[in-house]
């Protein structure tokens, strides 16, 4: 028995899906077959009984076509004030998208979701405002009809004649949660449309002749019905997998559309849409780059692009292949894929051409093994209309001249030789002469500069001379000859040069990527990888260039010293960060915002969206060429991801930088824990035996627990002390006297302090008797030569002396205390002097804050402090006080000494 | 140092008044027990206004100050006290409040014990303080001043040492004297320099501390660990008598 539970990852996808919808609003859409069949009526009509449920409806947008049913039921519904948009004169009214976000509803309606924005608002469609709304968490109802879906676009026009402009993806219907057909018979529409029901009468009867005509409204009508059914299916097919129904699971199927230079590309990629849709498979759009790719027009490397861009919005994955061998390429990487069906064009060339230059199709359709290859019929002319004007000519007649004074060039050459060498060899001059202009000037004029070569031959050399006639007829298949030769030589160095430069723009974007890379492999803090970024870039580009990143609150910033490099105001922050938030491209040549002066690409690594590019280009149209489209998003990607590393090694730092200092809280914690409680210990203990006992003990007991008592309560008080130095610096709060004082007047005092602690450690103490006064703030060096006393105390054994010197410098005095104890620790001489430090068991324990303490000042004070092991035994600590300024002077006295005698 | 409590008579202080004004139970608790075993009859105030007022109604013979007080500023209060009397005052401070210390000392407070102290400490400084208000009171002023092998015969003007004149100039023993005068009490770096340069001097600290190197070489065996002429760092220097 096979088991029938369902697939769990199969599940946790479904799962997963449903939860970022749960985050999303909810989408239902009111589907129907025309314009006319109650959509909007049945959505006022859900909104009502959602309102009379207590649900917070707003109407976003309805239109109502004067419609008096659809007006009488807007009654009693909020509807949200319009915003205004001036184009060019007059005053348009749209769907004010921020009001709403503002407002949140629960619920919205949009009626009309195919609906257009006018140029200067966020979205150039309804549907991506929907989308924004959505992605707010705002439900949502709207409209649309069968027409404007993406995929049945060609379908429709097939049928109507009728080619809509106005399109949403098939996605939206797809991620709806609800889509609920509205459905009226054609008659009835027919009926209501002649009662004035949908139109006014006079646009009535023109919208009869043209677009409700019966035949029209069942052919749609039939899509619509289909299209809900198939989505039911899906519903079933869902439900199946959930459930476990299904027995057979089908092969992943995967479709491949070749996406060539002919305008009916955006009708493959529907049809490819369509069958990876009724397949569930995934797609894949490719466009093979040939080095003829680089000579096309603009315009047409921008058909491409487009082809490849509604592709990806109808939910492909797109390629862009390079190679010559189109067939090839095609196959390699749909094996590579494991494509099982290609859809290609039908081939439109004359049969001839097919044989001449081979076609693509056949070979595909020959050397595809396993793979099904479907070729469907184009449409010519159908697609977007070209951007006009953007022609550009691949040679220019000056070009043209060029090529016809280069034979004229030949021409003189050959007059001179012809007195000494044969036709033939005047030939060849004319030979190089085409070879020349092709390598320079393009195909254009080698064909010219051929044909005008064969006239010149004949015109000059062929007798009779200085005519076209040509007296032996044998001369016309020298001529003829001649011609092919040329036409071939010129052909093949056109194809040559060609390829040459689509290899150096290939080196050329590799080199100047690669170039990036490895400056930005230098660099490690983010505001020099930006700035080393943004500098490539604009090199490249020739435009304004800045990496946005988003501050702590997410709100996108330019980068300090990115302001005088880039012109950005509040407009251009209001695209930068719906780029970012949306993580879609704006701004110029989009469909978001195109007005905008900049192009905004969203900088996407590996967990999310990083920051945002923002290109300013000088020449628009440069930029939004195809190719330069491409190395810009490779370039994006690069920058990304080095951004993210830059961003995550400093996260790394930054929790490692955490981690140091919580295991310093921790260390902090457990020393003062413990070494706060060991005195208090013994004080406690020793107390309550007097206090319980005060007659039992013998009084040298009692004598010895007051003396503990004594000396555990000063350690406490010393640890307290240390405690408070030590937080005291930490927190910058120490504020130095300085003063000039003699060094040994403070060792002195120091002595004093720690007098009652020498436990018979022999103090000898050396100082030249003109040692410099020192600038410093006495208390705290005074505090440094106890702590370092201590130190000596608590590490040496009882009665090694302890030898303080000091000595001057030019720039500073030195000052030095040395014991006769076990030296330093080895490898930790400087690591005696981090906090918490203690070198094993000392005698009286401490929290190994004494010399972190000693340090500080030190360091506070300009000067240095370090531990050496001393020849002969035992550590020497040392450190410098610097002696700036000069000496304060003083009045000298009058010798004559005190005694009044 | 062990804590070997003095055994004074407790006579000597017999009707000797203390007047602490403290707000911190325990350190009250603490003196309570062991001034009266020394003789001194101690009276307590918990509030600086109600220290004033005691102050003014009991004259006592000393007043112990702690300088942290919630109501009332411990300077306010020495300068008011110095208003009408004149009888030492010992204030109690925390450490490294060195500015605190010289502004009382400076305001006229007498001594200053830091906490936490000894109860030796604070008798020693209590016994120099009450000596040299009495002495101000009876004018008797001895001629010759002697601590351990230092003598200083203020009437010939002569500085022995083990009985080895030694040869001072003139600031350095108007220094020592004025150390001698004030014997066991600290003197602030100002009112040092105001009584041996007088006071035009008073902000020349570094002055002080060239002519106190230059008397420590002289009077000390080890100038670097000085017995007598002991430095109070940030605040002043002491006459070390016990």
């Amino acid at each position: 028995m096979e088991d029938q539970r369902p697939d769990p990852d199969a599940l946790l996808r479904r799962v997963k899906e449903e939860e970022s919808r749960q985050a999303r609003g909810k989408l239902k859409i009111f589907f129907g077959a025309t314009a006319g069949v109650g959509k909007t009526y049945a959505m006022l009509e859900a909104a009502h009984e959602q309102q009379a449920d207590g649900v917070d409806v707003v109407v976003g947008w309805v239109e109502t076509h004067g419609r008096a049913e659809t007006e009488a039921l807007l009654q009693g519904l909020e509807i949200l004030p319009a915003r205004t948009v001036d184009y060019r004169g007059t005053t348009l009214r749209e769907f004010d998208l921020d009001a709403a976000l503002a407002r949140r509803p629960h619920l919205i309606l949009m009626d009309e979701l195919a609906h257009t924005n006018a140029p200067g608002l966020r979205h150039a469609k309804r549907w991506q405002d929907v989308q924004e709304l959505l992605g707010a968490g705002i439900n949502v109802y709207t409209t649309i009809n069968v027409q404007h879906l993406e995929s049945l676009n060609d379908v429709v026009a097939q049928i109507t004649g009728i080619v809509m402009r106005e399109t949403v993806p098939d996605s939206v219907l797809e991620q709806a949660d609800d889509v609920e057909l509205v459905d009226l018979p054609p008659d009835d529409l027919l009926q209501r449309l002649k009662d004035g029901k949908i139109y006014l009468p006079e646009q009535a009867k023109q919208a009869i002749q043209n677009f409700f005509r019966k035949g029209n409204l069942i052919a749609l009508r039939e899509m619509a019905l289909r299209r809900t059914a198939d989505r039911v299916d899906e519903q079933m097919q869902v439900y199946r997998r959930d459930h476990a129904v299904a027995r057979t699971w089908p092969a992943a199927e995967c479709i491949m559309v070749c996406v060539n230079l002919k305008p009916r590309g955006a009708r493959l990629v529907r049809a490819a849409r369509r069958m990876a849709a009724g397949l569930h498979a995934k797609w894949i759009a490719v466009y093979v780059q040939t080095s003829r790719h680089l000579r096309l027009p603009e315009a047409e490397r921008e058909r491409v692009s487009q082809t490849l861009r509604l592709a990806e919005q109808l939910g492909a994955e797109t390629v862009t292949l390079s190679g010559d061998n189109v067939s090839q390429e095609l196959l390699n990487y749909a094996r590579v894929r494991n494509v099982t069906k290609i859809i290609a064009g039908k081939p439109l060339r004359a049969r001839w051409k097919e044989w001449v230059f081979g076609s693509v199709v056949a070979d595909l359709v020959r050397n595809s093994g396993e793979i099904d290859i479907y070729v469907i019929t184009g449409e010519a002319g159908e697609g977007r209309p070209l951007a006009s004007g953007v022609l550009r000519r691949t040679s220019t007649w000056w070009a043209y001249g060029q090529g016809a004074l280069t034979v004229a060039g030949c021409s003189l050459v050959a007059w001179l030789m012809f007195p000494f060498f044969g036709a033939a060899n005047l030939i060849m001059v004319y030979l190089l002469g085409v070879t020349v202009v092709a390598t320079r000037y393009g195909r254009g004029p080698s064909v010219v500069a051929s044909v005008l070569s064969v006239a010149a031959f004949d015109f000059f050399f062929i007798p009779p001379y200085f005519s076209f006639a040509v007296s032996d007829v044998q001369y016309l298949l020298t001529f003829a000859v001649m011609l092919l030769v040329a036409l071939v030589i010129s052909g093949l160095t056109v194809r040559i040069r060609q390829q040459a430069e689509a290899a150096r723009q290939r080196e050329r974007r590799a080199s100047v990527l690669y170039a990036m890379s490895r400056d930005l492999a230098t660099h490690r803090l983010l505001a020099n990888l930006t700035r080393e970024a943004t500098r490539h870039l604009r090199d490249v580009f020739e435009s304004q260039v800045a990496v946005l990143l988003p501050d702590p609150g997410g709100r996108l910033i330019l980068q300090p010293g990115e302001q005088v490099s880039f012109t950005f105001d509040h407009r251009d922050q209001g695209v930068a960060q719906w780029a970012f938030d949306h993580n879609q491209m704006a701004g110029l040549g989009t469909e978001t915002l195109p007005g905008a002066g900049a192009l905004y690409l969203p900088l996407v690594g590996l967990q999310g969206p990083v920051g945002v590019l923002a290109v300013r280009p000088a020449q628009p149209q440069r930029l939004l060429a195809p190719e330069q489209m491409h190395l810009l998003e490779t370039f994006a990607n690069q920058i990304a991801l080095v951004i993210e590393r830059a961003r995550l090694a400093e996260e790394a730092q930054r929790a490692q930088v955490q981690a140091e200092t919580e295991r310093m809280r921790n260390a902090l914690l457990s020393a003062v824990s413990h070494d706060l409680r060991t005195p208090l210990t013994a004080i406690t203990g020793a107390a309550s035996s007097l206090l319980d006992h005060p007659d039992a003990l013998p009084p040298a007991s009692r004598q010895e627990l007051l003396q503990a008592i004594y000396e555990e309560a000063n350690r406490l008080d010393r640890l307290v002390k240390n405690l408070l130095d030590i937080t005291r610096l930490e927190a910058g709060a120490v504020h130095l006297h300085k003063e000039w004082h003699p060094l040994d007047e403070v060792v002195g005092a120091a002595l004093t302090r720690v007098e009652g602690r020498l436990r018979g450690h022999p103090v000898r103490t050396q100082f030249p008797p003109h040692l410099p006064m020192v600038p410093l703030d006495g208390v705290l060096i005074q505090q440094v030569v106890i702590n370092l006393l201590e130190n000596a105390l608590k590490y040496t054994p009882p009665d090694t002396p302890i030898d303080l010197s000091a000595s001057a410098t030019a720039d500073a005095i030195v000052f030095e205390i040395a014991d006769r104890g076990p030296g330093l620790p080895p490898g930790d001489e400087q690591r005696i002097f981090d906090k918490f430090y203690r070198a094993g068991p000392a005698r009286e324990g401490g929290v190994g804050l004494g010399l972190t303490i000693c340090r500080g000042i030190v360091e506070a004070h300009g000067g240095r402090i370090w531990a050496e092991d001393r020849p002969g035994g035992g550590a020497v600590f040392r450190f410098t006080l610097p002696l700036e300024g000069s000496q304060p002077s003083i009045e000298p006295e009058q010798a004559e000494p005190q005694t009044a005698v | 140092m062990r804590p070997a409590i003095a055994r004074e008579s407790a006579m000597a202080h017999h009707d000797t008044t203390v007047l602490l004004i403290e707000d911190e139970p325990e350190i009250r608790r603490f003196l309570r027990t062991t001034l009266p075993q020394q003789g001194y009859q101690l009276f307590e105030a918990v509030t600086g206004q109600d220290g004033l007022a005691q102050a003014a109604a009991r004259n006592p013979d000393i007043i112990l100050l702690d300088l942290g007080l919630p109501d009332l500023d411990g300077q306010e209060i020495i300068r008011r006290v110095r208003e009408w009397g004149a009888m030492p005052i010992i204030v109690l401070t925390a450490r490294d409040q060195e500015q605190v210390k010289i502004e009382a000392l400076d305001l006229g407070a007498d001594d200053y014990v830091t906490k936490p102290f000894g109860v030796n400490e604070l008798l020693a400084r209590m016994r120099v303080a009450l000596r040299h208000s009495t002495r101000a009171s009876t004018e008797t002023g001895e001629s010759v001043f002697t601590l351990g092998d230092l003598r200083v015969d203020l009437l010939r003007r002569q500085v022995f040492l083990s009985e080895k004149e030694i040869h001072l100039t003139q600031i350095e023993y108007k220094l020592l004297t004025t150390l001698v005068r004030y014997s066991g009490k600290v003197l602030t770096h100002r009112q040092l320099l105001k009584e041996v340069w007088g006071p035009l001097h008073v902000e020349e600290s570094h002055y002080l501390r060239v002519y106190m190197r230059q008397l420590r070489n002289k009077l000390e065996h080890n100038p670097a660990h000085p017995r007598y002429l002991v430095t109070e760092l940030g605040v002043g220097y002491r006459l070390r008598t016990e």
